[in-house]
């Protein structure tokens, strides 16, 4: 297409895309590593590159209902968080879901306090799974940048009408400087439809919005509101092929490497899944028939698609970036198993919980959890998890 | 219209559980609620309004012939209008009578 | 009586933004006060409202008392909410997706999601200079949820979980100043208000929106279930309050202090408590206490006043 790619930090790049998505309002509190998304957005504003209302709030939880009142009134909403901030807001968080309001997140995963961490791993958006919010994970700039446009698309869709959390792993990509392809303005404008909302506040139409529910009638809002994160589902679908009808780049909500002949797979979502795939492909050479699954939809879980990829392999190895204390082990593994309880061809499940707080997991470190995986899988030692790298 | 909050079903809840039906709080009666009624002697009421302005429940109203009384679908009874009424022509009664 | 445009119950705007049917407490001062504000503010209004008395009884699905455009989110938020409403339609105005409309932007919430849970948020948007009024019902405890104390609780009232003991005089704590808080932001205006006085309300409710920036008015909203008196004095206690310079009545514009309303008789403080059962276990030494820091302080509100 003899587009440019340029060098560029991830993070001022989604800076970049929130600016070509002509956004109304970014109200945002500072908080590592999140704290670079956000400080360009008050730059480009600041000179005139993105008219918007920048609104540095008192707190993560104010941001939040700021978001919550912008789209209230159907304005094109943007914030950022990580970590602790997602934690301080995630009273509003679940009601911004609630009350479905559209609105896009760049979720820069971060650790859970305590002890404090600015580094990454998945303990903050694993927090907010019940939220109802769509969740979609990236794992290179051009994925970040990309899906903060199809977040948009998604979020403002009459059929979907639910606020979308972009994921990106902290410092790991938010930080990092990689070759990002941008897309033209008129790109954009033609794949970002004006933002119509159809019930937004305005006293031309006045409604209530966030009655309160007794128990004769809060069963049938949550049920609602359950059919309308699956309805989102084939949205989400449409939504990426068009995007991959016009930039070539396409996004699916399982995506797979090299598993259609593999005998066992790992299992990443996030950033891990480039360096997995490096590994994949160099004990490919050295005879381990191995493959890639990655998990792009973490919300709506496409289960459909998932026990397409994986049903009739041996094992999975799942790499976990949380643990759920007293519990089954990480987050994604419990889902996994969950999905392929009880299915014909199921494979076991390996789960090895890594790179807590940003520690470093190398090409070697996947290799040893793929070789050792393999072995616990033969010996049936699936049970519970491992805490990969740890000492003592 | 809205229909008794046990009886809708989740299709019929509108997204977000937004309601566009603004007001429909008149489908409740509160008048229920009373157990004694404002009584209006129509002779003595000035029609100042001052009855009508410290309803909580907007449930005071002017009658054809010009004076205030009570809508007994929604009023209370609490009293207010009988205490603030300057020339003393209200009588709360008990509903029993 | 040359400042207001309305004093007479005959004159008043008669179109209702606020529906029976609501299921607040008969008497309940807080719900008349609304219906004032709302009538104040006009159709050209959304409203933030916070969890609370006022949110519970005026919105159980599928049923709406509001004719205005409204949006509960959370209890501690709304300042936080409609800050963003504001700017969202201001910035979709400015880019032409929305025709010009002037809209006055209201958050509305008790005296505990204002002065306790949410001061943050609401000195947030006060600082942040959103063209947005603040409206809070004061009726000086937690009472959706029981009569529990709040920060607004004033020295000796007796609540749930500031009652009335053998080893406990109830609330031994002063009553939070927000209007003093509000001052403290430099906003351009700020003022004391009660449903029992309502041309005055409503005159300053106007005020407040025709005034640009954010402004607050801080409504004494008696409550007779909370308050333990007769619902029928609900109004009566609104002047007793006002009268007795307990809750004295004035405005702040651009930081100058003015009187709104000066007693002709001041009542005595002892006459304000007496009545109510939330005070009744206080002895005459503590009712002597609250004489003295009433008087200080209206004396202190007197003395601003009439600095220029």
């Amino acid at each position: 297409m003899g587009k440019v790619r340029k060098g560029i930090e991830v993070s001022i790049a989604i800076a970049d895309a929130v600016k070509q998505a002509d956004v109304d309002v970014i109200a945002a509190y500072p908080i590592t590593p999140q704290t670079h998304i956000v400080e360009h957005l008050a730059e480009i504003v600041a000179e005139g590159e993105l008219d918007a209302e920048f609104i540095p709030v008192d707190s993560e939880h104010s941001a939040m209902s700021v978001c919550c009142g912008s789209a209230a009134v159907g304005a094109r909403t943007f914030t950022s968080t990580s970590s602790q901030g997602l934690a301080l807001m995630s009273e509003i968080f679940f009601i911004a879901a609630a009350m479905r309001l559209p609105m896009v997140m760049a979720l820069a995963n971060r650790s859970l306090s305590g002890p404090l961490s600015i580094w990454n791993d998945h303990t903050d958006v694993m927090m907010v799974r019940d939220a109802g919010w769509i969740h979609i994970f990236t794992e290179n700039g051009q994925e970040a940048y990309d899906n903060t446009f199809c977040a948009f698309r998604i979020s403002e869709d009459p059929k979907v009408m639910l606020p979308v959390a972009v994921n990106l792993d902290g410092f790991i990509l938010t930080h990092m400087i990689e070759p990002i392809e941008y897309e033209d303005d008129e790109l954009i404008n033609q794949y970002l439809p004006k933002f119509e909302m159809k019930n937004a506040l305005h006293p031309d139409k006045p409604v209530s919005m966030g009655c309160f529910a007794m128990p004769e009638i809060y069963t049938e809002a949550q049920m609602n509101r359950e059919q309308g994160v699956v309805n989102s589902y084939p949205r989400i679908l449409k939504a990426w092929e068009e995007w991959g009808n016009l930039t070539g780049r396409h996004y699916k909500p399982i995506e797979t490497y090299r598993a259609d002949d593999a005998e066992y797979c790992i299992v990443t979502m996030g950033s891990y899944g480039e360096t997995a795939s490096e590994v994949v492909d160099t004990l490919r050479e050295q005879g381990e028939k191995v493959g890639l699954v990655k998990i792009r939809l973490w919300r709506p879980f496409p289960f459909e698609e998932f026990r397409k990829a994986v049903l009739g392999k041996k094992h999975l190895i799942v790499i976990d970036r949380a643990i759920s204390f007293g519990g089954p082990g990480g987050p994604v593994a419990l889902e996994l198993r969950s999905a392929l309880y009880k299915k014909k061809g199921a494979p076991a499940i390996v789960n090895y919980i890594a790179g807590l707080a940003g520690r470093d997991v190398s090409r070697k470190d996947f290799t040893n959890i793929i070789l050792e995986g393999k072995k616990k899988a033969a010996s049936r030692d699936t049970d519970g998890f491992t805490l990969y790298g740890l000492r003592g | 219209m809205a229909k008794p909050m046990d009886q809708i079903t989740w299709q019929e809840l509108e997204i977000g559980a937004v309601v566009v039906e603004i007001g429909n709080a008149r489908q409740y009666e509160t008048g229920s609620w009373r157990s004694e009624r404002p009584i209006v002697d129509k002779k003595q009421c000035i029609r100042c309004g001052v009855c009508w302005l410290f309803c909580p429940d907007m449930s005071i109203v002017r009658a054809s012939e010009g004076h205030f009384e009570a809508n007994l679908t929604y009023c209370k009874g609490c009293g207010i209008c009988a205490k603030e009424c300057p020339v003393g022509c209200i009588k709360m009664v008990s509903e029993e009578e | 009586m040359d400042r207001f445009s309305v004093f007479s119950a005959r004159l008043v705007e008669t179109a209702e933004n606020f529906t029976s049917g609501h299921r607040a407490c008969q008497g309940c001062a807080e719900a008349l006060a609304v219906r004032h504000v709302v009538k104040a503010l006009g159709r050209d209004t959304i409203i933030a409202m916070a969890t609370g008395c006022m949110e519970i009884i005026s919105s159980p699905l599928p049923l709406t008392s509001w004719k205005l455009p409204w949006i509960h989110n959370a209890f501690e938020n709304p300042a936080a909410v409609i800050s963003g409403c504001e700017r969202g339609m201001k910035a979709m105005m400015r880019k032409g997706k929305l025709p010009q409309k002037k809209i006055n932007f209201v958050a509305m919430g008790g005296d505990g999601a204002t002065a306790d849970i949410g001061m943050g948020s609401l000195s947030g948007a006060l600082e942040r200079g959103h063209d947005m009024l603040y409206v809070c019902y004061d009726n000086e405890a937690y009472m959706n949820t029981g009569i529990q104390r709040s920060s607004s609780t004033p020295f000796g009232a007796s609540t749930t979980t500031s009652p009335a003991g053998k080893k406990s005089m109830g609330q031994n704590t002063q009553k939070k100043n927000m209007p003093k808080i509000a001052v403290a932001h430099n906003i351009p205006y700020v003022a004391t208000a009660c449903s029992s006085f309502p041309f005055d309300l409503m005159e300053k409710i106007k005020r407040a929106v025709e005034t640009p920036g954010p402004a607050y008015v801080h409504v004494m909203s008696v409550c007779p279930t909370g308050w333990r008196i007769q619902p029928a004095d609900a109004i009566k206690y609104g002047r007793l309050v006002v009268d007795s310079c307990v809750f004295p009545l004035y405005e702040v514009i651009n930081g100058n202090y003015k009187l709104s309303y000066e007693p002709k008789q001041i009542i005595t403080v002892k006459e304000y408590l007496s009545g109510q059962g939330r005070f009744r276990h206080l002895t005459d030494k503590e009712i002597e206490q609250i004489q003295e820091a009433v008087t200080r302080d209206y004396q202190k509100l007197v003395k601003m006043s009439e600095e220029v």
